[in-house]
């Protein structure tokens, strides 16, 4: 059985972040911005998860669950914000909270 | 308790009468600030006697010293707080404590219907504080501090009335144009230290006096310690050049102008001159220096005293002149003399000033003594008393000025230092007094009433004003008559009495003469030794002296111009138009003075220091650097947009940023 080499799940990992990316910037909408974060949180756990792999320690692996504990947390407040906003604005344009400048 | 250990307490007690006063005097009834500042003075004055009683039973034939804490120390700089009494300390501390309580009870009346009533006596008795403790100080800092303070509280009196514009700029021209003096004698004293390493008056003694003296054509750093002291004399006791603050001074309230702008503050030059005499003694330019200056101004300033209209002003200019005496006299090595006459003018130019400010009292204000006239029936102890106080300083013989103004004639004349030049000037400066002052007492109280009786309701001071006038008229007359045995050739018991002052420092050379300074023979061409004059002689030699005679014609120049021939003087001004008006505007130095030194250094400040320098330049850098901040801000905070997706576009091209940066990094190093 061939091993699947790193610089595979490296690629793809760079590729899903890089959409994550593109997405948190040009899309409008709070949740699929949200969920842009979540989709580059995973990119980074793949990347851990594949170093762990090939250098065989824990290390990563362990990385991994506590982005996954965080990204949770995060997910709770998050969304508890989101429906405020969306209560408050009757919107989830984020264009439309722009308050907090100078 | 010996008041002779305690001289403290002479110099605790004005003021402790300032701060309480001055603390808490505002809302006190009159009768209370009233028993606070003449309590405290008086009760000085008692201090004074006792502690005079006491020096005069030990007679110590050196001053007595107390240092009652150390000051400052700098390394080998140390000044103590030390207080001394000799003779010349006793005769100032007599004359400034008994004419001030003179001159407090007078301003109990005289200020009774002004406002800062607490105000004026804290104030009074603070200057009563710094004047002891000039006279008193032990060294020559603690006699800067009296010489300051005393300045100080000149300033805040000829500016008590501080609504009025006049005064205000009155008061600081006072205290700008004597600060140009100190500058001088703040230089004078580092020299004095820098060359005796000591500030304490009897170190620099004894170490002067071993000092070879300087002659008129070596001059060392003793003439220029003196000349540098002298320029600090100069602007205090108002001489040429720098007397311009005096007659202005005159916008003070008149017990003001009696008590600091005549009997004490003025005179501080004098003693300070007097008290520095080892060191005047032995520079010979110095003294040259002082006594042209005292000279001249005592002539100039007498001649400005002819034409001047306002009672005080010319009382002002008579104050000039007679201070220019004082210096006369210590230029020509008579220091006795000069305080004789310090003390005599203190008792006669402050009766003087008192009963002008009766008479401005009585005139409700008016000062303008074209417009008084026929006084003597309204005001008669005002008259009586100004009378005698003209008599004593027109040098009439009997009373005081002719003693003390004789004395210092005739040391210009025959004297050790003697010069003829010096003492012309005095001479006619002598004639000038009586007729300028005769001229006051003709124009005030004698011919017709220039002014509307029903608006002017003329009367006599209540009694707390006059009292003051009396005392004062007393010792006018009789204030000189420590020197009257001399007349019959006997002792002058002034000059015996300072005698050990001045002899203790004298020269080597001039000691042998003044070794007896009780007998008249100064000058032995005038009286041959082997020759001696019977007291009869001797009177009527005094009596028909110069200084008498010119005296007399000015007194009867007076007479013919004012009471004989009242048309007279307004023809003789306008045919000698020329002299008259020069004179009559003082000389225009006032205005050159403004012409050459205040508009100059105004323009430099307005348009040099003030809008260039501090505008332009510190004031740029100052907004410069605020404004660079202002706008860099107001540029950045464009960034931050509220806009959280350009937020994040940020923070992308930041991580690419630094990923970018660190990849370049890694492959260079690879």
């Amino acid at each position: 059985m061939n091993v699947v080499p790193i610089s595979y799940y490296l690629v793809l990992s760079a590729i899903l972040f890089g959409l994550g990316v593109v997405a948190f910037v040009f899309k409008r909408n709070i949740i699929t911005i949200f969920m842009s974060i979540e989709l580059m949180l995973n990119a980074v756990n793949l990347a851990f998860v594949a170093f762990a792999r090939a250098h065989n320690q824990l290390d990563g692996l362990i990385f991994v669950f506590f982005v996954i504990v965080i990204a949770a947390a995060e997910a709770a407040v998050g969304l508890a914000i989101v429906i405020t906003i969306a209560h408050n604005r009757r919107s989830l344009n984020v264009e439309k909270v722009d308050l907090l400048k100078f | 308790m010996p008041m002779l250990d305690h001289l403290w307490i002479i110099l605790a007690l004005p003021l402790a009468g300032a701060a309480i006063n001055g603390l808490l005097g505002k809302n006190w009834p009159k009768s209370a600030v009233n028993s606070v500042a003449i309590g405290s003075v008086s009760l000085a004055f008692l201090v004074v006697v006792e502690t005079v009683r006491e020096f005069l039973q030990l007679r110590p034939d050196h001053p007595v010293v107390h240092s009652y804490f150390p000051w400052m120390t700098a390394g080998t700089f140390k000044v103590n707080f030390a207080l001394q009494v000799d003779q010349l300390t006793i005769v100032m501390l007599l004359t400034v404590t008994f004419v001030g309580t003179l001159i407090h009870i007078y301003s109990t009346g005289y200020m009774a219907h002004e406002g800062g009533y607490y105000r004026f006596f804290s104030y009074l008795n603070l200057f009563m504080f710094f004047m002891l403790t000039l006279v008193l100080a032990a060294n020559i800092v603690v006699m800067f501090v009296g010489w300051e303070g005393v300045g100080l509280c000149s300033y805040l009196l000829i500016g008590f009335w501080f609504l009025k514009q006049s005064a205000i700029s009155a008061g600081k021209k006072a205290f700008i144009t004597t600060r140009i003096g100190d500058f001088g004698f703040t230089i004078g004293i580092l020299l004095l230290f820098w060359t005796f390493h000591s500030v304490d008056f009897g170190t620099i003694f004894s170490q002067a006096a071993g000092m070879p003296s300087d002659t008129m054509t070596q001059a060392g750093v003793l003439t220029t310690i003196c000349i540098l002291l002298f320029t600090g004399a100069v602007g205090k006791s108002a001489q040429l050049p720098l007397y311009v603050w005096l007659p202005d001074a005159m916008e003070g309230p008149t017990p003001v102008s009696a008590l600091i702008h005549a009997a004490t503050m003025v005179t501080a030059g004098v003693y300070m001159v007097a008290r520095m005499h080892p060191l005047f003694s032995r520079a010979p330019i110095a003294m040259l220096i002082v006594a042209v200056v005292g000279a001249a101004t005592a002539f100039y300033s007498a001649t400005i005293g002819l034409v001047q209209t306002d009672i005080k002003k010319v009382l002002a200019y008579s104050t000039v002149s007679q201070l220019g005496y004082m210096f006369l006299a210590c230029g020509v090595g008579a220091y006795t003399a000069g305080i004789f006459h310090l003390m005599t003018h203190a008792f006669f130019k402050g009766l003087l000033f008192l009963c002008a400010g009766s008479v401005i009292h009585a005139m409700g204000g008016e000062q303008d003594m074209r417009k008084m006239g026929g006084l003597r029936k309204a005001i008669p102890i005002t008259f009586w008393t100004m009378f005698i106080a003209t008599f004593a300083i027109s040098g009439v013989p009997g009373f005081a000025g002719f003693f003390s103004k004789d004395e210092i004639l005739e040391a210009a004349q025959s004297g050790p230092h003697a010069n003829l030049p010096l003492w012309l000037l005095g001479l006619v400066a002598a004639g000038l007094t009586s007729f300028y002052m005769f001229r006051l007492i003709f124009l005030t109280f004698f011919g017709e009433q220039q002014f509307d009786e029903h608006k002017v309701h003329v009367h006599e001071s209540p009694r707390n004003m006059t009292i003051p006038l009396i005392v004062l008229a007393f010792l006018s007359i009789f204030g000189g008559w420590f020197a009257a045995p001399k007349l019959v050739g006997g002792t002058n018991y002034f000059d015996k009495f300072l005698h050990p002052v001045f002899a203790a420092y004298a020269p080597t050379i001039a000691r042998d003469s003044e070794h007896e300074p009780t007998i008249r023979v100064l000058n032995p061409e005038l009286v041959p030794p082997g020759i001696e004059r019977s007291p009869v002689e001797e009177l009527l030699h005094a009596l028909t002296g110069p200084p008498v005679i010119v005296g007399l014609i000015g007194i009867l120049i007076a007479w013919w111009f004012y009471i004989r021939r009242p048309d007279l003087p307004k023809k003789l001004a306008s045919s000698m138009y020329g002299l008259y008006t020069p004179v009559l505007h003082k000389y225009y130095v006032d205005e050159i003075y403004a012409a050459v030194i205040v508009r100059p250094l105004l323009w430099i400040s307005t348009n040099v220091l003030w809008h260039t320098v501090d505008e332009g330049l510190i004031d740029g850098t100052v907004n410069g650097s605020a404004r660079l901040a202002r706008e860099t801000g107001g540029k950045l905070r464009e960034l931050q947009s509220g806009n959280a997706r350009s937020y994040a576009s940020w923070v992308v091209v930041g991580a690419v940023g630094v990923t970018a940066l660190l990849l370049g990094i890694w492959m260079k190093v690879h």
